[in-house]
């Protein structure tokens, strides 16, 4: 394979386009809305009407409005359908001829479509994230193309650097900053690992992006490879996604055959091969250094940072770990160029960022926004506000993040404004909440959950998220004093100060917020001594 | 200067912090001279009088006669000192917690375990109601000073004890804490 | 060597590059707690009581994982500081059943003295009070989880030292387990040489000598460093 093959294979395909497309979402929410029989009866039905050779049936991924699925678009008229079901697929397939159907119309146009990006989510629901020639046709690989015959290793760090890209897993961490410390830490062998752990309660976003277009993963994850000087790379995935699973393998080996993974990728010297981990559903698993643990064989516990893996990561060798999300991103600025990305969102949050929007919102699903992007504006224009009519608050971050009131709505959806707020970016779970929940309550959710999913190796997290967990039921249970909350307050800022790993370190976030922004809650619910 | 009006209690304990106490020997006498002890296992009286300095409570919380009795105590005490591992921790007391709730632990003594006529015993007054899980007195009222060890040795009572009689905020440190 | 020149606690120190915080400040006398680390054992930085404040922002790092830097300053003694090793104590003596007067190891227990070094005289969260098993299965020895603060020296030593590696942790979060192979008793084990160091190691009461009663599981720390005296210098010193 070389440069030349590459555009032979986007241009075949290109050519070989049938004049209409029906796209059948096939990523793991819309199947499981019965997406699957909807897809074989629209291949029927366009068999039947004999239009096998001019209309196209294609399995895709992400439609994003996931709550209204299974969800039908059709090309070229841009018309989507939704909740459709495999009786109305002869009907749903004479709307090419202008007919009219029984199929529930969606509007594309909505604030719920108008309003996003498309970024990393470009090729979500328009390719078939099966046919690595669907991705080819769409520009894939046309990155790792250029990154390894026009440009240096240095040249791509530089890139990634310029884009201003940060990490989407959850800390934000500048990816170029991370690319170089990899770069240049010495060493035989180097490693590159995609963290597709994705545990936070409410999440989906790694999962999409997986399901719809793996490719770009491993086409981000090959051009990082060849920017730090690794030729291995693991995927860490949890074992609760098959379907993604499925579609990397599939992905894996059809880039194989293609050489674009493997030896002498693109005809040049650099080899690049890609493993599959499968995580066994530990949310600490996607800790970096636990991940690692586990993908050695190993018990996964996190253990203390320093050594960071750019330094000692796998057996010891300096190692690369990103999110999904990150790697996603990477061919686009190489191939659109840096200052392209960094236009889009604010300076020091720049490109977009896909959130899971759910909870108690009409529309819920998978959103791109570009950052900066008021809450407000994911929430009620996007997400079509609360059936109840009125919102609460806003969880953003997951169990390691923090709930933002209703009157700061117009926060602007970037790391360091959520942070001003008491909440973080996190890694897209976005969760809203109106009159009928209690925040005592949901703070002892994710408290139950971070109790649940300690690892256990060091006290404070252990022990500690154990006893919040006891102290916040007691305020539920209207038996806590003032002597308890003071304790409460005082074991979370000593959990978060002296946990091992960023799970004990940020359990106590959700209470420290809502204790900030609905204090009043709390006391509401205290017993005199 | 006043003499202390000083009480000991027993609630859920073996008695062996009161038996350590009855160990200052000597000192028993010079307590008696700075001291009043008004309420006691040790002297007779049938109710819990008001206006109390200091109050040693022996015992975990493990019924609800020593409950109500703990409050009673909170209310006419100034000082509430919680004296031995059983009044500060649980200790053996509340190892029948392991068991279960009151009731699983009624069945292990009265039927499980029993050889004749294996029924809990029905005339009132025999069985204060067990609570359900056994805790340290602090669980239920605001306890100010807690003197460890099962049971805290006699020098370790009549070095608290000194300075309450001198007016003094007792202060234990070193192995004087130690549990066990 | 190189030697790196730090301050600790107002003084300066000294310590050869590669040192930790805990051995810099042990080898001048100044005292930091500790729990899951033991001289001769690979350090986990998991029970977090060495924690020390580090530089201007204070920053918490484990002492015994941390290594010494040039300049670095260090507070090992800190109303915070204390106020952190109490509560943890505190967590511990909640999580499990350390009712000391019935305990094997009472007197003799790292748990127990902790306790009395960081001024805990009371515990302000609720007893767990779980229930957990007793493994007397071996002939020798017994495990009794009530005592266990899961520090995991008995797995590092078994698998370390021993080079058997009979010991390991199962389950997560509160529901960790020291388990001895597959999740056996331990009497089953068909890896476990019976060597005991692991009754050494213990820093409680968890594993003791069978036939031991209420104080009497005195533990001789020192045989793990005769060991590894004799193992590395070929001198049996006592
Ligand atoms: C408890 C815990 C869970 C985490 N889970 C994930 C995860 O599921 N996916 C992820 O990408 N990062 C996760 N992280 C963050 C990773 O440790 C790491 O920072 C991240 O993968 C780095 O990638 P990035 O720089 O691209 O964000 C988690 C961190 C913690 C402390
Ligand atoms: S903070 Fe929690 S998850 Fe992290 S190492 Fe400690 S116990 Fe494990
Ligand atoms: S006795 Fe020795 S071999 Fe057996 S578990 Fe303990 S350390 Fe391992
Ligand atoms: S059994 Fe003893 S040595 Fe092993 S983890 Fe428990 S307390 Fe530590
Ligand atoms: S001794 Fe350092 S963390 Fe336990």
């Amino acid at each position: 394979m070389d440069l030349h093959e590459l555009n032979d294979i986007a241009a075949d395909q290109r050519a070989a386009q049938k004049p209409c497309v029906i796209r059948c979402c096939m990523a793991a929410g819309c199947q499981s809305a019965g997406s699957v029989a909807v897809l074989k009866a629209l291949q029927q039905a366009v068999t039947e009407a004999g239009k096998q050779n001019t209309v196209e049936v294609r399995s895709v991924g992400c439609l994003r409005l996931c709550c209204q699925g299974p969800l039908v678009q059709t090309d070229p008229d841009q018309r989507m359908f939704q909740k459709v079901r495999p009786e109305q697929a002869p009907s749903l397939v004479s709307t090419l001829d202008g007919r009219t159907t029984d199929a529930e119309p969606c509007d594309p146009n909505a604030p719920f479509f108008a309003l996003q990006a498309n970024v990393v989510l470009v090729n979500s629901g328009r390719i078939d994230p099966e046919q690595i020639e669907h991705y080819i046709a769409a520009d894939g690989y046309a990155a790792l193309a250029r990154a390894l015959t026009e440009m240096t290793p240095q040249d791509v760090v530089e890139a990634v650097t310029r884009s201003g890209l940060r990490g989407r897993g959850g800390a934000g961490y500048p990816t170029g900053v991370k690319w170089s410390l990899v770069a240049r830490s010495k060493g035989d062998r180097k490693y590159v690992v995609c963290n597709a752990d994705e545990g936070d309660p409410g999440a989906f976003m790694n999962r999409s992006v997986l399901e719809s277009d793996p490719h770009s993963v491993l086409e981000g994850m090959a051009i990082a490879g060849y920017a730090v000087g690794a030729s291995q790379g693991y995927i860490y995935i949890r074992g609760e996604y098959p379907l993604a699973t499925q579609r990397l393998q599939t992905a894996i080996r059809q880039a194989g055959r293609l050489r674009l993974l493997g030896t002498h990728i693109l005809n040049t010297a650099f080899d690049f091969r890609i493993d599959i981990r499968i995580g066994a559903g530990a949310f600490v698993c996607g800790e970096e250094t636990a991940l690692m643990a586990s993908i050695m064989g190993e018990r996964g516990t996190p253990r203390p940072r320093p050594p960071y893996p750019a330094e000692s990561g796998l057996w010891g060798c300096p190692t690369l770990i990103n999110n999904v999300e990150t790697f996603a991103n990477i061919p686009q600025i190489i191939r659109r160029g840096p200052e392209w990305f960094a236009s889009i969102g604010t300076p020091k949050s720049t490109g977009t960022k896909v959130f899971a929007l759910t909870g108690k919102v009409r529309n819920t699903g998978l959103v791109e926004v570009p950052l900066g992007t008021p809450l407000r504006v994911l929430v009620e224009d996007i997400g079509g506000g609360s059936p109840s009519g009125k919102i609460k608050a806003v969880q953003t971050g997951g169990p390691s993040g923090g709930c933002v009131p209703a009157h700061l709505l117009d926060t602007p959806v970037d790391y360091e404004s959520l942070a001003a707020v008491g909440s973080i970016m996190g890694s897209g779970g976005l969760i809203v909440m109106d009159e009928a929940n209690n925040m005592v309550d949901v703070a002892r959710f994710f408290m139950g959950f971070c109790m649940d999913e300690s690892c256990g190796k060091c006290i404070p997290c252990r022990a500690g998220t154990v006893q919040l967990h006891r102290l916040l039921t007691r305020i539920l249970d209207r038996k806590a004093t003032r002597r308890d909350l003071a304790v409460l307050e005082q074991l979370c800022g000593m959990v978060k100060e002296t946990s091992l790993c960023g799970l004990g370190q940020t359990a106590p976030n959700p209470v420290l917020s809502t204790l900030r922004h609905f204090r009043h809650e709390y006391e509401a619910l205290l017993r005199d001594e | 200067m006043a003499r202390l009006k000083l009480a000991t209690v027993w609630l859920g304990g073996c008695s062996g912090c009161h038996m350590s106490f009855l160990d200052m020997d000597e000192w028993l006498i010079d307590l008696a001279q700075a001291a009043d002890i008004v309420y006691s296992p040790f002297v007779d009286a049938k109710e819990f009088p008001d206006n109390v300095d200091a109050t040693l409570v022996e015992g975990a919380v493990a019924n609800e006669d020593h409950f109500n009795l703990a409050r009673q105590i909170r209310k006419r005490s100034r000082w509430v000192i919680s004296f031995g591992d059983c009044a500060v921790t649980g200790n053996v007391t509340a190892m029948r917690n392991y068991f279960g709730g009151a009731k699983e632990v009624l069945d292990r003594g009265y039927v499980e375990l029993a050889t004749q006529k294996p029924a809990w015993p029905s005339d009132p007054g025999v069985l204060p109601t067990l609570l359900d899980r056994v805790v340290p007195l602090h669980q239920v009222i605001p306890v100010d000073f807690y003197i460890p060890g099962c049971p805290p040795p006699a020098g370790r009572i009549r070095k608290v004890l000194s300075a309450l009689i001198e007016g003094k905020e007792p202060h234990l440190e070193g192995d004087d804490i130690r549990f066990g | 060597m190189a030697v790196r020149t730090l301050t600790i606690n107002e003084k300066l120190v000294s310590a050869p590059e590669g040192a930790t915080i805990l051995q810099a400040a042990r080898e001048n006398g100044i005292d930091i707690p500790t729990l899951c680390q033991l001289d001769g054992l690979s350090t986990v930085g998991a029970c977090r009581l060495c924690l020390v404040e580090v530089g201007p922002s204070g920053r918490l790092q484990a002492a015994c994982v941390t290594q010494v830097a040039e300049e670095m300053v260090v507070r090992t003694e800190t109303p915070k500081l204390r106020e952190y090793r109490k509560m943890i104590i505190e967590l511990l003596l909640t999580e499990r059943n350390h009712v000391c007067a019935v305990c094997v190891a009472n007197h003799h227990c790292e748990l127990q003295d902790l306790a009395v070094k960081l001024g805990v005289d009371h515990v302000r969260f609720e007893y767990l009070h779980p229930h957990l098993a007793v493994d007397v299965s071996h002939e020798l020895f017994g495990i009794d989880h009530n005592r266990c603060v899961l520090c995991t020296r008995c797995v590092r030593i078994c698998d370390e030292i021993e080079g058997v590696h009979t010991w390991d942790v199962s389950g997560r979060g509160t529901n960790a387990r020291i388990i001895s192979d597959l999740n056996q008793p331990w009497g089953e084990s068909p890896t476990c040489t019976s060597c005991g160091k692991c009754v050494q190691a213990c820093p409680t009461g968890a594993i003791f000598r069978q036939g031991s009663t209420v104080a009497e599981m005195e533990k001789d720390r020192q045989r793990l460093r005769f060991l590894l005296t004799a193992r590395e210098k070929r001198e049996w010193l006592v």
